[in-house]
């Protein structure tokens, strides 16, 4: 099991496969990529020419008591700044549209992949994960497609401007003052190293803290039965302490390496003055650029420290993406033929030959399944729970692939038909409702426009379920809240009838609630259902002694067997399973009734 | 103004001497700090004037030296302001996981795992950073600004005013901005909430988005909540881009009107060259905190809203208490008395259970049957005290329930609980949870009964295996079957069973509760089943009801009763028999 480790990943800061995959999602946006990173040149020159305007002013016009000039130079600086906010302004608008536009496209692309999964999928991956990845993990991305990659670029044009431009003043003093940048590489090198060494462990006792947390919320209510409030307690103090300790840990790293560059940058500061300085008393050097060389070592060392820190940004968004990609990557998908076969004037017909079927390799749920059922018949599937009911109805859909044999409508077989063709005609019906948030309405409807108003009450009215829906405060229109916990498992049964007659459906696939309800609802339901199976074929897995018996067929299922089949009268005469089933249900009832 | 930040002072005293060693540190490196610049004024002086050369090579050194010595101070203050942040964020943690571990179920009903994890994730971090970075940098923010702004006076009063003129404006101006981030982020909040519904119950009824081939509208549904996120998103983006210009602004504003104004005065004779320079290195180190400024502000306000939701956790009654314990009771006999007990879970919500009277005898195995919401869990909850009654009494060998210290009695409960929860630790280990230790011949006994004797023989490494996500997944049956043997290695005195068959079939069962009579001989059992083959042998079954009892009696008093009982019996017999067929 792998992929539940998922979580943990910690991922490497640069994965160039990743990466690459990562930048075609950027390719629609190019021109926007390409706009911000001009800005960014513009944002990043803008500031490196005020040391040297401020050194032309303390060189030219102040040595040589020139208002005029410095007023000059002071509206130029001034002129610049506005330029550059604005430009700023435009860059980061820029930049934060591409990241949110592709982390759209990413959203979406995921959501709709998911859609395409086939049930297998769902079984085994749980919800909350597959959640995760479409909601947080994609907006891990949003960082490195926003402010990560465009603003690396500037960091290093930040970079370039300032060495182009002490060069150009004194390209001795350049090269004194950047006597310390070997040093600084190397220990931002070492530092990051460290800290990637640290982050890594606060990450898997965070991750440890988390799952510890997670799984004893969830499961509270056996830590209080069996009074182990105590000993969890001290479990959870040394998990927490160690996710304290290797936090602690990292902090040792961030005190040393702040600090350090500071010095550094003061160790530049003192060659400047003691080297430059030499060089102004001997009228080599203006006093102005060691102004400017000042200035420029001041505004060196913040890129060269946000790069440091974008690495963290580039191993969010490389874990993040790797299990996006894994999710978009997965095949679970029953694949649709290339070119499917139209079911016209379709009648009805199923025929189920030698199917077998295994959820998992080898271990079979139904086993060599054979039966047909004509157009408008009802059949009853009967057996008891493992028995392989639900499969049958399951690949019926084609939920799930079958591993032998052929199911086919009106002789032709499902594999071959486009899987929106093939469910256009079934309408299934769960034991448990699933209801949507959202009206009444759209919960019948299921959104789709071709379904009216009109058809949807009529729905209602014919399973019995406009009754107590026009009590409802809002009708219709009444909000579905808490997946349906207001209303009762009567309701939101016949809410799930009315849902499948709206389709109209020419197969029916009904699992018959087994949960007992009110008397009163019970007879709407059994009225609902005999509507329901009139003028199509269905397929009823059935709990009640009233619907078998009306069945055109039933099939008698035993572990994955189909062990009988023929209508209520045929199965008594062949004296076997059913025969047994009826007779021990029949006395049963006698003895009921003469008590 | 941040009521809610003031709750942290008794975290805060526990560290008062790290943390006013950490605010000297912020002092003494500020001190340096500040010092430089005037180091660089007296070395750019000297040089204009062109007398001392050494003096300037001795400014290069001190420079470097002050730099080294902040250097050290700066590292102290993270040892230990950082570090104390650290410490306080454990004892929070700490303290809201003890709090939570005695809050009653009713508040683990109400509010959802995911939540309450958000509570002690990304809340209990918001408050790390106020009482971390946040207090750091508004001391030293705080403490630079005090200390640069008399220099600055001192070397020229009137370009300072100059000077200073913008900073009121930017720290008012990002304050400005960041209040509109908050209402603008608190909106993409909601919409992330939102689309996060959406994909949850999207994923949760895939079969039925499926079967109906709604997967298009499903699709352009999402499509919009993504693209109202998105448009969210920059409406958020076009006021915090305004950040980084407005800094821009005002900070460069400063710097250009020192130049203009400082050279001026240079050119007039009243200020050195160094003195402007010193001017131009202050504003920058002023220029930092004051955005800081806004940040902090920011940080604090996240802070303070986390600890209001933290303190929200952290005022959640108890409910279930010892209050009227008498701790001399240590043991129970098994003896369940009801008695005229009413139960709701909420005020305002219905009676779940009405006016119920009811007595087990010790020893005794009684079931409780009846359709879904009738009331079988609440009722069973309640001799555990996992709720407590609304009105009337739960006795317990003739004692009012309350009476028996919670430890005692819970110890006396073996429960299987209706979810069958099991934590992914080994499978030894689970089932002698309620134990001190872990007792091999426990193990052993407990599984053979609970039939999972089989299983456990096919799994990797037999008892030891480690179950859950990090391990094998068990079945709905095989974990049945574990945690009723986790009930059963506490020994306990009272057996509840809530409804802990449903994934086992029957043949299993019977198996299973054909074993349990032994065991539950001398002791208390509770059975709650859908099923009637399950308590068709038990000495009373109680038919509930709409929150009464409907119907009492053995089997077959029941089915003579031709009630709901007999009902039951009729629509199960179908399936149950078939499957002992064949």
């Amino acid at each position: 099991m792998a992929d539940q480790k998922d979580d943990e990943i910690l991922g490497k800061a640069y994965d160039a496969k990743l990466m690459k995959r990562l930048l075609t999602y950027i390719k629609p946006y190019r021109k926007y990529v390409i706009l911000a990173i001009f800005m960014n040149i513009i944002v990043a020159a803008l500031p490196s020419l005020r040391p040297v305007l401020t050194k032309i002013a303390v060189d030219n016009n102040i040595a040589n008591k020139d208002y005029h000039g410095l007023l000059l130079i002071i509206l130029a600086l001034f002129g610049i700044l506005i330029f550059q906010s604005i430009v700023q302004y435009f860059l980061t608008y820029f930049t934060e549209l591409i990241g949110q536009k592709t982390i759209y496209d990413l959203r979406t692309q995921l959501f709709a992949h998911v859609q395409k999964l086939s049930l297998k999928y769902f079984d085994k991956v749980p919800i909350g994960r597959t959640v995760t990845r479409v909601t947080n993990d994609v907006d891990a991305l949003n960082e490195m497609f926003s402010s990560g990659i465009v603003e690396i670029f500037s960091d290093v044009f930040v970079i370039i401007w300032i060495f182009v431009f002490m060069f150009s003043m004194s390209w001795d003093l350049a090269l004194v003052t950047l006597a310390v940048m070997p040093v600084l590489v190397f220990a931002t090198f070492l530092f990051r190293k460290k800290v990637r060494e640290t982050y890594r462990d606060v990450r898997k006792h965070l991750a440890r803290l988390n799952s510890y947390m997670q799984e004893h919320i969830t499961g509270m209510n056996v830590v209080q039965i069996f009074a182990k409030q105590k000993s969890e307690l001290k479990k959870f103090s040394s998990i927490n302490d160690d996710h304290k300790v290797a936090n602690i840990k990292s902090i040792f790293y961030y005190a040393i390496f702040y600090p350090f560059i500071e010095l550094l940058n003061s160790i530049a500061i003192g060659l400047i003055i003691w080297y430059g300085g030499g060089e102004v008393i001997q009228k080599h050097l203006s006093i102005g650029v060691l102004f400017a060389f000042i200035q420029f070592v001041e505004m060196f060392w913040r890129p060269v420290r946000d790069l440091s820190e974008k690495y963290n940004i580039l191993q969010g968004a490389m874990a993040a993406s790797e299990r996006i990609f894994k999710l978009l990557d997965d095949n679970t998908i029953i694949p649709n033929p290339k070119e499917p076969v139209k079911l016209n004037s379709f009648k009805g017909e199923i025929e189920f030959k030698n199917v077998w079927f295994a959820y998992n390799p080898g271990e079979y749920v139904l086993k060599n399944i054979s039966f047909k059922i004509n157009p408008g018949e009802t059949v009853a599937i009967v057996g008891a729970t493992g028995a392989g009911k639900s499969s049958i109805i399951n690949i019926l859909s084609r939920f799930y692939e079958i591993e032998k044999g052929t199911i086919t409508l009106d002789g032709i077989d499902i594999r071959t038909l486009d899987e929106r063709e093939l469910r256009k005609h079934i309408s299934v019906v769960l034991q448990d409702v699933f209801l949507f948030s959202g009206d009444i309405k759209t919960n019948i409807s299921l959104g789709n426009e071709e379904i009216t108003e009109e058809k949807i009450i009529e729905a209602a009215k014919t399973v019995g379920a406009d009754k107590f829906i026009s009590q409802l405060p809002n009708k219709y229109n009444e909000e579905v809240k808490e997946k349906g916990a207001t209303l009762s498992v009567g309701q939101r049964q016949l809410i799930s009838f009315a849902r499948a007659l709206a389709y109209d459906p020419q197969i029916l696939i009904l699992d018959e609630a087994t949960s007992s309800i009110d008397t009163e609802t019970e007879i709407l339901i059994q009225n609902a259902i005999q509507k329901l199976l009139v003028g199509r074929t269905s397929i009823v897995i059935a709990h009640r002694l009233s619907t078998i018996q009306n069945a055109d067929k039933i099939l008698v299922m035993h572990k994955g067997e189909l062990k009988e089949m023929g209508n209520h009268q045929e199965l008594l005469a062949k004296k076997g399973i059913y025969y047994k089933l009826y007779q021990l249900q029949y006395k049963d009832q006698e003895i009921l009734k003469t008590t | 103004m941040f009521k809610n930040l003031s709750h942290l002072n008794k975290y805060f005293s526990r560290y008062k001497y790290k943390i006013l060693l950490g605010i000297l540190f912020i002092i003494l490196s500020n001190i340096g700090g500040v010092y430089i610049p005037l180091l660089l004024r007296s070395s750019i002086d000297e040089l204009k004037k062109n007398i001392d050369f050494n003096l300037v090579i001795k400014n290069a050194f001190l420079i470097v030296g002050t730099s080294a010595l902040a250097g050290i101070f700066r590292f102290m203050i993270r040892q230990t302001i950082i570090v104390v942040s650290r410490e306080i964020e454990f004892d929070l943690r700490q303290d809201f996981w003890q709090h939570i571990q005695k809050l009653p179920l009713r508040f683990f009903q109400n509010n959802s795992t995911g939540n309450i994890m958000a509570h002690a994730t990304s809340d209990i971090s918001a408050v790390r950073m106020f009482v971390g970075p946040a207090v750091m940098y508004s001391i030293d923010t705080g403490m630079r600004f005090f200390l640069i702004l008399p220099i600055m006076l001192w070397m020229n009063t009137t370009l300072t005013l100059y000077a200073l003129l913008p900073l009121p404006l930017l720290s008012f101006a990002v304050y400005l901005v960041m209040k509109k981030i908050h209402v603008r982020y608190t909106k993409i909040q909601e919409k992330f909430s939102d689309l996060t519904t959406k994909a949850q119950e999207n994923f949760s009824g895939i079969r039925v988005i499926k079967s109906y081939l709604r997967e298009e509208y499903e699709i352009k549904q999402f499509e919009s909540e993504s693209k109202e996120y998105l448009k969210r998103n920059m409406d958020l983006v076009k006021i915090r881009s305004l950040f980084q210009p407005i800094f821009y602004m005002i900070a460069g504003l400063s710097s250009i009107i020192v130049l203009w104004k400082g050279g001026t005065m240079i050119i007039n004779g009243q200020l050195s060259l160094g003195t402007m320079f010193a001017f131009l290195t202050y504003l920058l180190m002023l220029i930092w905190p004051m955005i800081a400024f806004g940040w902090v502000a920011n940080m604090i306000q996240q802070a303070d809203a986390s600890m209001k939701r933290l303190l929200k956790i952290f005022n959640e009654p108890y409910e279930i208490t010892d209050e009227e314990a008498d701790d001399s009771i240590q043991n129970i006999d098994g003896e369940i008395e009801f008695q005229n007990v009413c139960f709701k879970y909420r005020e305002n919500l219905p009676l779940v259970l009405d006016n119920i009277s009811l007595k087990i005898e010790k020893g005794s195995t009684v079931a409780f049957i009846g359709s879904t919401g009738v009331g079988k869990t609440s009722l069973v909850n309640l001799v555990a005290r996992l709720y407590d009654v609304s009105s009337g009494e739960v006795l317990i060998d003739g004692k009012n329930i309350k009476k028996i210290p919670l430890e005692n009695l819970r110890k006396n409960i073996g429960f299987v609980p209706q979810d069958a929860f099991l934590f992914s630790d080994t499978l030894a280990n689970n089932l002698t949870y309620g134990l001190d230790e872990n007792n091999q011949e426990v193990v052993e006994y407990v599984a053979e009964i609970a039939q999972l004797k089989k299983d456990v023989e096919t799994f990797p490494n037999k008892f030891e295996t480690i179950l859950g996500e990090r391990g094998i997944t068990l079945s709905g049956g095989q974990k049945q079957r574990a945690t009723l043997a986790r009930a059963l290695a506490i020994n306990p005195k009272i057996l509840i069973l809530d409804d802990s068959f449903s994934a086992v079939d029957t043949r299993t069962e019977e198996e299973i509760l054909k074993r349990l009579k032994s065991f539950m001989k001398n002791r208390t059992s509770i059975i709650i089943s859908h099923r009637i083959s399950t308590v068709k042998d038990c000495d009373k079954i109680f038919v509930l009801d709409k929150g009464k009892i409907a119907e009492e009696g053995t089997h077959d008093e029941l089915l003579l009763l031709n009630g709901i009982y007999a009902d039951l019996h009729n629509k199960q017999l179908l399936e149950e028999e078939l499957s002992e067929l064949g």
